[in-house]
């Protein structure tokens, strides 16, 4: 075994300057990071340890400004927050879907979005929600939208020596609803393939869809917000054809490649049934909201 | 060299000393440098939850924590579980429902239980299962362990009354 050094810093500052150095790795949940170093799939000299900070342990909701979610709070806390499940139920559903209950209590959607997979279980309801990435680096700080901030397999607009600090997501509008779904071959346990997270926006008369925001994880490099899919569905109510418009806008929007969990041609489909799955989610959210 | 250190942690209630090195897991340092080799080692990847420990109110596996977070950490493991020569109730349920084969996984069932059992008297046979989704068993089947696990459940709902 390569030798391997942990730091465990207090201040954000020193984080910065820690992860700037060859071979080291920020440290979320080590859900992620611990796995792959163990496989050798990265080499990791130094470990710094993000769960010591105290701005990367934020969790606060404000009815003006939204959630702020520190991007090192394990997915468990997510359930504890109570605005969470009622406003963003599509992010709680994503963070509930990653890994066991032991997953959870260490894995960060921080970590999620970092580790750049385009079957993360949280990037979707992100994007949709119009989240922004707050990241530090030596040189300050600057903003990231979540349908920007994974950039290909593995990679993310992270430069090295960059944190990510915090990811706010803005309060939803009042007449809302969202909703996030997978398809996996079993219940719990596995990995995407194809997921899709649905906010849809709706006018006074609670059926005038005047806002749709679909996002398609899994099936292409990187989760892609499919805004022809949105533009298929607003100003509709939600009819048959708006829906069949917005699916087939989802499965011509993906590039989806063939693997052990399914074919293109499969996940292309997929992506369609999914993206009226997730809209009748939104949908029913809504409805429950009152 | 990779760097050794000094961790104090509180270990099922009593405060210890385990000198360990940065790049060991918590589950190596509960098992070599504590001597507790109950908490077992399955996969090494998070994916079979045999090495379940609670750590600071959170059930997680102990191959995916680095030695060094413990620091200052409250960890409870499978030792902590039987109080001297009397078991817990999920123990004594387990042993009586034969939840058991080969009993690799077995603590971290009871650990993973315990907990569930601690944040929900009264778990559902769903949330049980949801719950335990991390933990896998590969000689007993699930139905036993289940049953195990209600039956221990309604042994500490009447034991608190
Ligand atoms: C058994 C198992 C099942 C899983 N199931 C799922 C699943 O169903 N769905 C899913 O999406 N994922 C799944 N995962 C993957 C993993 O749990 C998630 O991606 C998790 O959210 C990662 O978070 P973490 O805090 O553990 O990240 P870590 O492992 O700590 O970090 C992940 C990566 O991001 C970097 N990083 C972390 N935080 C920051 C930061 N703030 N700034 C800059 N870089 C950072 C790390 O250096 C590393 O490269 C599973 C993993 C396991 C072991
Ligand atoms: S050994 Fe830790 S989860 Fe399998
Ligand atoms: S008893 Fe052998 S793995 Fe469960």
């Amino acid at each position: 075994m390569k030798p391997l050094e942990y730091h465990a810093p207090g201040a954000l500052d020193d984080a910065v300057r820690l992860s700037a150095e060859a071979g080291a790795s920020p440290l979320a949940g080590g859900t992620d990071l611990i796995v792959q170093h163990r496989m050798g799939r990265v080499e990791v000299a130094h470990m710094v340890d993000l769960k010591k900070i105290p701005e990367l342990n934020v969790l606060e909701f404000d009815k003006k400004s939204g959630l702020r979610l520190g991007a090192a709070v394990p997915c468990a806390a997510l359930a504890e927050c109570e605005p969470i499940g009622r406003l963003y139920p599509s992010l709680l559903e994503g963070a509930e879907l990653i890994g066991s209950t032991q997953i959870q209590s260490r894995a960060s959607v921080g970590g999620n979005l970092c580790n750049g997979s385009p079957a993360a279980d949280t990037i979707c309801a992100l994007i949709v929600l119009d989240a922004v990435c707050v990241i530090q680096g030596a040189n300050g700080s600057r903003e990231v939208a979540a349908k920007d901030f994974m950039t290909g397999p593995g990679e993310t607009a992270l430069n090295k020596g960059e944190l990510l600090v915090e990811i706010r997501v803005p309060p939803p509008a009042p007449l809302s609803g969202n909703g996030y779904l997978r398809f996996i071959p079993r219940n719990e346990m596995d990995i995407a393939v194809v997921c899709v997270a649905a906010h849809l926006v709706f006018d006074k008369d609670r059926e005038t869809c005047l806002d749709a925001k679909i996002a398609v994880g899994a099936a292409a490099p990187t989760p892609l917000l499919v805004e022809q899919a949105g533009r298929a569905l607003i100003g509709s109510k939600l009819d048959e054809p708006a829906l069949k418009a917005a699916a087939q806008a989802a499965s011509k929007a993906v590039r989806p490649i063939d693997d052990a969990r399914g074919t293109a041609e499969y996940r292309r489909h997929m992506a369609g049934v999914l993206t009226r799955r997730a809209v009748g989610m939104a949908v029913n959210r809504f409805k429950e909201s009152g | 060299m990779s760097t050794k250190r000094v961790v104090t942690a509180t270990i099922n209630g009593t405060d210890s000393t385990l000198i360990v090195d940065d790049r060991m897991s918590l589950l190596d340092a509960l098992r070599d440098a504590a001597g507790l080799t109950g908490t077992k080692e399955g996969c090494l990847t998070g994916d079979c939850g045999a090495c379940s420990v609670i750590m600071n109110g959170r059930l997680v596996d102990s191959c995916l924590v680095m030695a060094p977070e413990a620091e200052g950490a409250i960890i409870e493991t499978v030792e902590g579980l039987a109080q001297g020569n009397d078991l817990h109730p999920l123990q004594k349920r387990f042993l009586e429902h034969a939840a058991l084969q080969c009993g690799v996984c077995t603590p971290g069932f009871l650990v993973a239980a315990k907990d569930l059992l601690d944040r929900n008297p009264e778990p559902t046979d769903d949330e049980v299962r949801y719950w335990l989704a991390g933990n896998l068993c590969r000689c007993t089947g699930y139905d036993k362990i289940l049953r195990a696990v209600h039956d221990a459940a309604a042994d500490l709902r009447s034991s608190s009354r």
